[in-house]
């Protein structure tokens, strides 16, 4: 076929559609160090953990104290809540934040995002693929965790029925896995405001760091705000306001409505900051 | 030449920064200056006679609003003063009422002695202060001399509000919190409902209450009826001066009620005297007098004026026809949260109801049970929810349930002495321990043989008690036992005493057992499924006077069953969800959709101009700003025919990368266009397919090798593996072995030629490289030439940039001039040559030659 020929305006077997297909963004990703960190992080955490427990001092016997991490011991689906509980707040935020702040970032760093888009990869589709998959691996983070912990604690210290924290109730083992899965839902749709926000900074930067950085400050930020009392009511629209929430589903009674209002602002938050970041890479000129 | 790539994320960040402190700052800000009162003193005239003359310290708040504005008389508790009432009468005059506070007759700076809120004292004095009321221009008159008024206290305040509105009828509407209907009944309790005469002396909280009043020495009295602040201001008195035997003795106590303690506390039994008195300073002694509009707030952690206090109060008033409402708080004497802000937001919602008759009053409602309501989702601290019921029930409840007690008769000993005694709460210390509040925390104790205990099985459903459980128990024995009953919550972590409430009785034990009714303590608490009913008669209690002679008695159940009321009325209002739940995201997914929608740039999509689909490039009036206005690209136009290599030529800055990222897509042009084979570059243009590039350096992924590089480039690219040409591409990169190693490790020139092979994957039909021998060694400097070269000659056209005139010459056979964003020069490299002089006539020196074309363009 001569050059002569082409009156295409594209090349043949071009198709906007099929550029950047998700399984070569997912090995593109896979292979590098940090996620392959992270990730044996993760997994082995909820280890040092079981470590940690099996050669602390044992400070509580029965009729201890009904903290979480004080019937972390009880069992593995108690050891897994406390491991989710001492972790969503900042590892898995780090994670998350991770995953999505680099994943634009970390190619305008390389130079790369350059030549996706002159090959070309559409700048929508670019951002949608990329961020399908940084929220595939967020979610594997976030749900990997806990099941680790799980398979952990359940080897350790035996599959018991869960103990409620604070009351010391006794919940059968076979009621609570479902809302185990919850749990974990929960946790992820949690996690969205950091994605998105994450996610959003990354498309503004070159600097991957300056995007995970600036996601969890504003975690930390967020935080400390909602410590404030004074603040009131205000404070139930920060974004991590409700991050603890799914504790109330292992309660003996499930009140899932701090659940639901916590679900309400992670996906107002998210659909916000995620369309920002679609509308900002459009108009934007990539120098980098 | 760097567009800052993060200022625009800067900006969100600093946004979001600033929306954060504005709402800080408009949630800290403080309000309203607060309303500054007026100090006086008001005489008046009291006693029986009315010929006392006593002089009242007072401030008076007038209403923020201005006007005649109802008038609202703030009284303090015991041990108090007008000062204790300064916030929340600041509070309430900024809501628009003239408020008064003063210190009671013997308390602060008021002159007199303390006659316990008598008729004959206390009583007189607030109808002079409703007088006074009366003569303010800020008050609202009902009638000459009859000023709009209502009155607010806690404790002994409450007392007075009570007392005042029955001998006052101006007094139109009251708030009495944690206060006494029976004063001889509070402090001499009897559970089996004989009155005071037979009941068991509270010796703790009546001493706490007479030494808070002996306190002569401390002006300003406590904080509040903090007995535990007066306990310690008492320790300070001896410090300042010397008092007399007298005041050490009584204090600022009249003699009269002096003297009735003082009986009364050495025996521990109260006189027929003392109960009258007592009495003469309740309610129970102005039956159907009280007729007014009532709010009775009463502690749950209380027990000194317990709930049945209240609930007396509130029958009686109810009685007249009075609007009544009950409010169960989470405070009392005995500590609690206290709920200070809800408990002021009813007081303003009742007056603002019935002193400026507004439809709504608050959440009112005429039961209000404050209750655990978990934990707040940010803190994790325990918040507090209000379940209402459209009725009172009364400590009876309107269901009642039974549960099964079973134990058998066991023998329980006073012992001598009464020491040591059980514990359940600890007067005046409930603040301190703090553990009333949570209610899963008790201080409570019993003595081994001194109790007798009675279970119920473990409960299969949570029982929910709202009122005074009943039980029928048997005394067997001889003489006068003095016992008391308490009912745990056991089957959690530790045994719970609700309230740390106890209900003292006294009865006559015989040999074939009396039986008694015991009325258990009021409480509001949810006993949950596993847990059990305790009950637990002991002969001691700490906060009691009991006998000193040791005795032995036998306990047992008369009837197994516990009488258990409760309100199923009584709910939670609903919160559901909030509105916003549902509200928020719909907006936010509407939000986003505008964002995305009007988020296309408007640009006519690459339309295809026919005529040019076979010039692989042409450039119009292209146009680029800096963000500072500079131009980095300005009016450039060329057009590029295939199969040629074209050189574009310029100095560092001349803005041949700009335009080589216009050409990509990768920003976009100000004004002018780009056409690639007639179709205009827009950003992800289909036809950028046919585009090979390398601009400003490589770009790989450095984890990955060079080979996974290509591979998934060309495999992002969409196209049919086959297109790509690797083989080719992999030839001319030259990196042999190299190519399977991680690019991180390549050197500047293995990259560089890496990227240029990426460049032509797919062999594309215009293949763009800016400065592409950047970094290569002669030898492949050379070799590359040869590949543009031999690229071009296949019908594909080349673009090179460079600043080095000599490699433009030995490789292009076109080339286009630019300098500061314009074009300088365009046409064959031949034409630019031969076009310049000879300066050395070794041939024309590229570096004069640009030199020459630069100095035109000056």
């Amino acid at each position: 076929m001569s050059p002569a020929d082409t009156v295409t305006a594209s090349a043949p077997g071009y198709a906007p559609g099929r550029t950047l297909p998700l399984r070569v963004e997912f090995v593109r990703q896979f292979r590098r160090r940090r996620t392959i960190v992270m990730f044996g992080l993760l997994l082995a955490l909820p280890w040092v953990l079981v470590v940690a427990f099996q050669f602390g001092p044992a400070s509580n016997g029965p009729g201890g104290g009904l903290r979480l991490s004080d019937l972390a011991t009880q069992g593995g689906l108690n050891f897994a809540a406390f491991a989710l509980s001492v972790s969503a707040s900042f590892l898995l935020v780090v994670a998350v934040a991770l995953f999505c702040g680099d994943t634009v970032a970390s190619e305008a760093s390389w130079s790369s995002l350059r030549y996706l888009l002159a090959a070309p990869v559409p700048r929508d589709r670019l951002l949608r693929q990329k961020l399908v998959v940084a929220l595939a691996y967020s979610a594997a983070a976030v749900t990997v965790l806990p099941l680790m912990a799980l398979l952990a604690g359940t080897l350790a210290f035996g599959w018991h029925d869960i103990r409620v924290p604070g009351t010391g109730e006794v919940i059968p083992a076979a009621d609570v896995l479902p809302k185990f899965a919850v749990v974990i839902g929960y946790a992820l749709v949690s996690q969205l405001v950091v994605a998105a926000l994450a996610f959003l900074l990354s498309v503004g930067t070159d600097s991957p760091l300056g995007a995970v950085g600036g996601a969890v400050g504003l975690v930390i930020v967020s935080s400390i705000l909602q410590a404030v009392e004074a603040l009131g009511s205000l404070r139930e629209f920060l974004p991590t306001f409700w991050n603890t929430a799914w504790l109330d589903a292992l309660a003996p009674r499930p009140d899932y409505s701090g659940m639901v209002k916590g679900v309400a602002i992670s996906v107002t938050y998210s659909a916000i900051l995620v369309a920002l970041a679609f509308r900002r890479f459009r108009r934007k000129d990539v120098v980098s | 030449m760097t567009f800052p790539g993060g200022r625009r994320a800067l900006a969100t960040v600093a946004t979001l920064l600033v929306l954060v402190v504005g709402g800080l700052i408009w949630a800290l800000w403080p309000g309203d200056e607060p309303v500054r009162g007026r100090d006086l003193t008001i005489p008046v005239l009291d006693g029986p006679a009315d010929d006392q003359r006593v002089t009242l310290d007072a401030t008076f708040f007038p209403p923020a609003s201005g006007g005649r504005a109802p008038a609202v008389l703030l009284a303090h508790g015991f041990g108090g003063s007008k000062d204790s009432m300064r916030a929340q009468a600041a509070r309430l005059a900024a809501q628009g009422y003239a408020v008064l506070t003063w210190s009671a007759r013997g308390f602060g700076r008021s002159t007199g002695q303390i006659a316990l809120n008598s008729p004959d004292y206390e009583v007189k004095d607030v109808r002079r202060l409703v007088d006074w009321l009366a003569a303010r221009p800020e008050v609202r008159l009902d009638g000459p001399g009859d000023p709009r008024v209502g009155i607010a206290g806690g404790s002994y305040g409450g007392a007075i509000a009570l007392m005042a509105a029955a001998y006052d009828r101006r007094i139109d509407a009251i708030v009495p919190q944690i206060t006494w209907y029976d004063l001889a009944d509070a402090l001499f309790p009897d559970a089996t409902g004989r009155g005071p005469a037979e009941g068991v002396f509270k010796k703790m909280w009546a001493g706490i209450f007479f030494s808070a009043g002996a306190d002569r020495l401390a002006p300003d009295g406590g904080a509040d009826a903090s007995a535990l602040a007066a306990l310690t201001g008492a320790g300070r008195a001896g410090t300042a001066a010397v008092p007399t035997a007298d005041q050490v003795r009584c204090g600022r106590f009249l003699p009269s009620i002096c003297d009735m303690y003082q009986t009364v506390a050495e025996t521990g039994r109260p006189t027929q005297a003392a109960v009258d008195m007592l009495r003469r300073s309740s309610p129970v002694s102005v039956p159907g007098r009280i007729r007014i509009p009532t709010l009775l707030i009463q502690g749950q952690h209380d027990s000194l004026f317990p709930l049945s206090q209240a609930d007396a109060n509130a029958r009686a008033i109810a009685a007249t026809g009075a609007p009544v409402e009950v409010a169960w708080y989470d405070g009392g004497h005995d500590g609690g949260d206290a709920e200070p802000d809800w408990a002021a937001d009813r007081t303003t919602g009742w007056f603002d109801h019935w002193l400026k008759g507004s439809a709504a009053g608050g959440d009112g409602a005429p039961f209000t049970v404050s209750r655990d309501g978990g934990r707040d989702p940010g803190t994790r601290r325990t918040v507090l929810v209000h379940a209402t019921s459209a009725a009172y029930p009364g400590l009876g409840g309107v269901r009642q349930t039974r549960v099964e007690l079973a134990g058998p008769e066991q023998p329980v000993a006073n012992p001598p002495g009464g020491s040591p005694a059980s514990v359940s709460s600890v007067p005046g210390f409930g603040g301190l321990l703090g553990g009333a509040g949570g209610g899963s925390v008790s201080v409570a104790l019993d003595m081994p043989g001194q109790f007798a205990a009675f279970e119920s099985a473990a409960l299969a459903a949570p029982v929910q008690v709202t009122g005074s459980p009943t039980v029928r128990i048997r005394v067997y024995g001889t003489g006068e036992a003095t016992l008391f009953a308490k009912l745990y919550d056991t089957g959690g972590a530790l045994p719970v005493l609700p309230s740390s409430l106890v209900a003292p009785l006294r009865v006559t034990a015989t040999e074939s057992g009396t039986p008694v009714t015991v009325t258990l303590p009021a409480v509001d608490r949810r006993f949950d499924a596993g847990h059990r009913f305790r009950l637990v008669v002991s002969t001691t209690d700490m906060g009691y006077a009991t006998p000193a002679a040791p005795a032995v008695y036998r306990i047992g159940l008369d009837s197994p069953e516990l009488t258990v009321p409760s309100d199923p009325a009584l709910t939670t209002p609903a919160t559901g969800p909030a509105w916003w739940t549902w509200v928020l995201p719909l907006v936010a997914v509407v939000v986003a959709a505008v964002l995305l929608l009007t988020g296309r740039a408007p640009r006519t999509a690459g339309r295809t101009d026919d005529d040019l689909a076979d010039v692989p490039l042409v450039i119009r009036d292209l146009g680029k700003r800096y963000r500072n206005g500079e131009k980095a690209v300005d009016g450039l136009s060329f057009r590029v025919e295939r199969g040629q290599v074209l050189g574009l030529l310029g100095p560092n800055g001349a803005g041949k990368t700009t335009t080589m990222r216009m050409l990509m897509g990768l920003i976009h042009p100000d004004e002018g266009e780009i056409r690639i084979f007639g179709t205009r570059v827009v950003p992800g243009a289909p036809v950028l397919s046919r585009l090979g590039s390398f601009v400003e350096g490589p770009g790989f992924l450095p984890h990955l090798t060079g080979r996974a590089n290509l591979d998934l480039y060309w495999r992002a690219t969409g196209r049919p593996a086959e297109d790509a040409r690797m083989e080719e591409a992999l030839e001319i990169a030259g990196l042999g072995a190299a190519l399977d190693r991680a690019v991180r490790t390549y050197s500047q020139g293995m990259r560089q030629r890496l990227a240029i092979a990426q460049a032509m994957l797919g062999l594309p039909d215009l293949l763009v490289l800016d400065e592409p021998t950047n970094g290569l060694d002669p030898p492949q400097i050379a070799e590359m030439r040869r590949v543009l070269k031999a690229y071009a000659e296949r019908g594909r056209t080349v673009i090179v940039s460079s600043h080095l005139l000599g490699e433009v010459e030995q490789t292009c056979s076109h080339v286009v001039v630019m300098h500061r964003g314009r074009l300088v020069s365009a046409g064959p490299v031949g034409d630019l040559l031969g076009a310049t002089t000879h300066v050395n006539g070794s041939g024309p020196r590229l570096e004069d030659v640009f030199l020459d074309l630069i100095g035109e363009s000056r």
